[in-house]
């Protein structure tokens, strides 16, 4: 079925403002959003019939349910809905910020709950539709690089997968993403081989229908069965 | 009457309201807040609640409107099927009174052994009398009997204020009111004249016909006498064979009847020849939901209707007869997951054939042939929205895919040029593809009327409907 109506959370760059670009250009109408209101502005620009952008922090919990009702109706009904706040703040080796760790987890995990949770329960009730959840590769292990934001994506894939197994006979798809390196601000520190934000929008967006979690690339895939079966004595002492 | 202090409950506005709302050609997916009122009161708050949440309200009967008439994206949608309380009926001059959500199928059952049938019945029996007098439905006897509205002798209308009001055939408001698919005001209550009958069954004529001349000749032929004509139309008739179909003209018997009168005697079998359960049929069906298995079927039931009863009476139970669409239960599901359209013009006896052939050619020059034609004659009717004419109406069932979606829309399109250049009429009950420069031009002088009623009686554009901005009837 053709996404006639989309909501990308975490829009205003990166992975996120791809989703949105593509999904407009396909005809999808598409509500961005994100806490950069100069950033989404000039992404309605680029297509202001089938772009609707909304100012939010996904941490002011209390406003989700109103403003999701607000932008369903103002699409006009859902279809999709991706879930792509997510922060990674540098930690160092024997750094333990109480403060860092907790906007990981208020952004990666509770926002993440409040509207995938918003998202299941409308879903649940039309019975169609799909929700994506943006995890990451680092969710596969606890790496002893940044183990708060390891943890968040850890928690959200399994909570998407038990949103798929709670949905899975209403009709509802519910889609795990784990990128490796993707180009975007967020990945910005790290020196690496990394795949282009527009390409991997285009690899999430042919997952729309399907029930499951994903790489985004048969390589990624592939080194990641690996390293989540390295005995944990063999693993502490890699540097990954 | 139950009071109203009684039945009300307070309304919320949350998700736990929300539910798919499907055209019954299920091509066109909604969600809506569904609210489903017990009377007068509880529209009434539900009205205050769209006010103050800033939402539309979208009316809805049971839902068997094809296109977008009937839907609403997340609006609150008003579901009138449960006020459906038969309030008095007199056996001995056949006028019912009841709530709107009294399906027709309510009506025949709860009428029938005082021998009473409803003067207008759809191809099926599911639809409320408050959805079918929004678009005015008509039957197989339209040519004779017109639409259902004509058989109205009053109802009760609840407008966007919150006024309920009385109207008959008297009054200017009535024809305003039906046919205009409930964007002016809830019909919530409707006192009907019912037709007698002396059986439940009729006598029915088969003849097939080999062109849309002969298909027209046969409906000439028997307008004048019979109650009922309908003719099916095998859309993949090519050639000097377009048009070709089975023509069916029908009679109330005159001889009492009352074994027939009963309402379980008109139930459908539960069986196909015998043996073979209806409820699997549509599992059957959907194995030949495409091009080339429509064309061996409607090919099949073309040589069969020529071979078999062909020039022949045969006695036929009146809900067999009328309700055909209910005779396989589920069967929209072969059209699964695309669901379908489906495409009724009605145009003026003198153009009918020509129109109807170019139809029909135009579908084989796409591709898109319609798994189903049905031929009907109609006479014109005085309700604002009328969709009737001095003519013919071809109703065309399309398959719809993502694939063909655009190809099948500017097909349906160019269809609409044809009739529209004839002076034809569309019917709201059936639109999905009409535009609003078409709208505007069959609607002509009523649309201008409909547009101020509209802001005499729902200024703020309470009442409204997928149809009616697709159509931008409230401008």
């Amino acid at each position: 079925m053709k996404t006639r109506f989309a909501i990308v959370i975490g829009a205003s760059s990166g992975i996120g403002r791809e989703l949105v670009r593509q999904l407009a250009s396909e005809g999808t109408k598409v509500a961005a959003v994100a806490r950069r209101t100069e950033l989404l502005d000039a992404l309605k620009v680029e297509n202001p019939d089938r772009i609707l952008t909304y100012s939010h922090d996904v941490t002011d919990f209390e406003s989700a349910e109103k403003l999701f009702m607000q932008m369903t109706h103002d699409l006009g009904g859902l279809d999709l809905f991706i879930y792509n706040s997510g922060i990674m703040p540098v930690v160092e080796p024997n750094e333990y910020s109480f403060e860092k760790d907790q906007a990981t987890v208020d952004v990666n995990v509770t926002g993440a709950v409040r509207w995938c949770n918003l998202a299941a329960e409308r879903f649940l009730n039309t019975k169609s539709g799909t929700i994506i959840g943006l995890g990451s590769v680092a969710g596969d292990r606890g790496r002893s690089g940044s183990p708060v934001y390891n943890s968040s994506k850890a928690f959200l894939h399994t909570y998407m997968e038990a949103l798929r197994n709670r949905l899975a006979t209403s009709g509802v798809n519910v889609v795990t993403i784990k990128p490796g390196p993707v180009d975007t601000e967020m990945t910005q520190h790290l020196s690496m081989s990394k795949m282009s934000a527009t390409k991997a929008a285009e690899i999430i967006l042919s997952k729309r229908g399907k029930n499951g979690e994903f790489y985004l690339s048969p390589l990624h895939r592939a080194i990641f069965y690996v390293i989540k079966r390295v005995p944990s004595p063999i693993f502490r002492k890699l540097k990954i | 009457m139950r009071l109203a202090q009684e039945m009300v409950k307070e309304v919320k506005l949350g998700v736990d309201r929300l539910e798919p709302v499907d055209g019954f050609g299920q091509s066109n997916r909604t969600a809506g807040f569904v609210f489903r009122p017990t009377c007068v009161q509880e529209i009434r708050d539900i009205f205050a609640l769209a006010q103050e949440e800033g939402r539309a309200v979208t009316l809805r009967g049971a839902g068997r409107s094809y296109g977008d008439a009937n839907t609403g994206a997340e609006a609150i949608v008003i579901d009138i099927q449960r006020m459906n309380r038969i309030l008095s009926w007199d056996c001995e001059s056949g006028v019912i009174d009841c709530e709107a959500g009294v399906t027709i199928e309510d009506l025949w059952r709860y009428c029938l052994e005082d021998g009473y049938w409803p003067p207008v019945v759809t191809g099926t029996m599911y639809p409320t009398l408050g959805g079918a007098l929004g678009v005015n439905v008509h039957g197989k006897n339209n040519y004779c009997k017109g639409t259902l509205g004509e058989h109205v002798l009053e109802m009760d209308v609840l407008f966007a204020d919150g006024t309920l009001t009385t109207v008959g055939p008297g009054d200017e408001l009535f024809y305003q009111v039906i046919s205009t698919a409930g964007q002016l005001g809830v019909i919530v209550r409707v006192k009907l004249q019912m037709h007698h009958v002396h059986s439940g069954n009729l006598s029915v004529y088969a003849e097939s016909a080999r062109s849309w001349n002969e298909q027209i000749a046969l409906f000439e032929r028997f307008e004048h006498d019979a109650d009922y004509m309908v003719s099916w139309v095998d859309c993949f008739g090519r050639g000097v064979e377009s048009g070709r179909g089975l023509f069916h003209a029908a009679w109330y018997l005159e001889r009492d009847d009352h074994q027939s009168l009963i309402a379980s005697n008109q139930d459908l079998p539960s069986l196909i020849l015998g043996f073979f359960p209806k409820s699997l049929v549509w599992k059957v069906l959907k194995l030949f939901c495409h091009r080339v298995g429509m064309r061996l079927i409607n090919w099949a039931k073309y040589r069969s209707g020529c071979l078999l009863g062909n020039r022949k009476h045969h006695v036929q139970s009146l809900v067999a007869f009328s309700f055909l669409l209910d005779y396989v239960p589920d069967w929209r599901k072969a059209y699964a997951p695309g669901g379908f359209i489906q495409y009724q013009s009605f145009v003026p006896k003198e153009h009918a054939a020509q129109v109807f052939d170019a139809q029909v050619r135009l579908q084989q020059e796409y591709g898109l042939e319609s798994y189903l034609g049905v031929l009907k004659r109609h006479r014109p009717d005085k309700f604002l929205f009328s969709h009737a004419v001095d003519g013919y109406s071809l109703a065309l069932d399309f398959k719809v895919t993502e694939k063909n979606r655009d190809k099948l829309w500017e097909m349906a399109h160019r269809m609409n040029d044809l009739v529209l250049g004839a002076g034809g009429k569309f019917y709201f009950a059936k639109d999905s593809t009409l535009r609003p420069e078409d709208a505007e031009k069959y609607l002509g002088e009523s649309l201008s009327t409909f547009r101020l009623l509209k802001q005499k009686y729902d200024p703020d554009g309470l009442l409204s409907s997928d149809l009616a901005k697709r159509l931008k009837l409230h401008r």
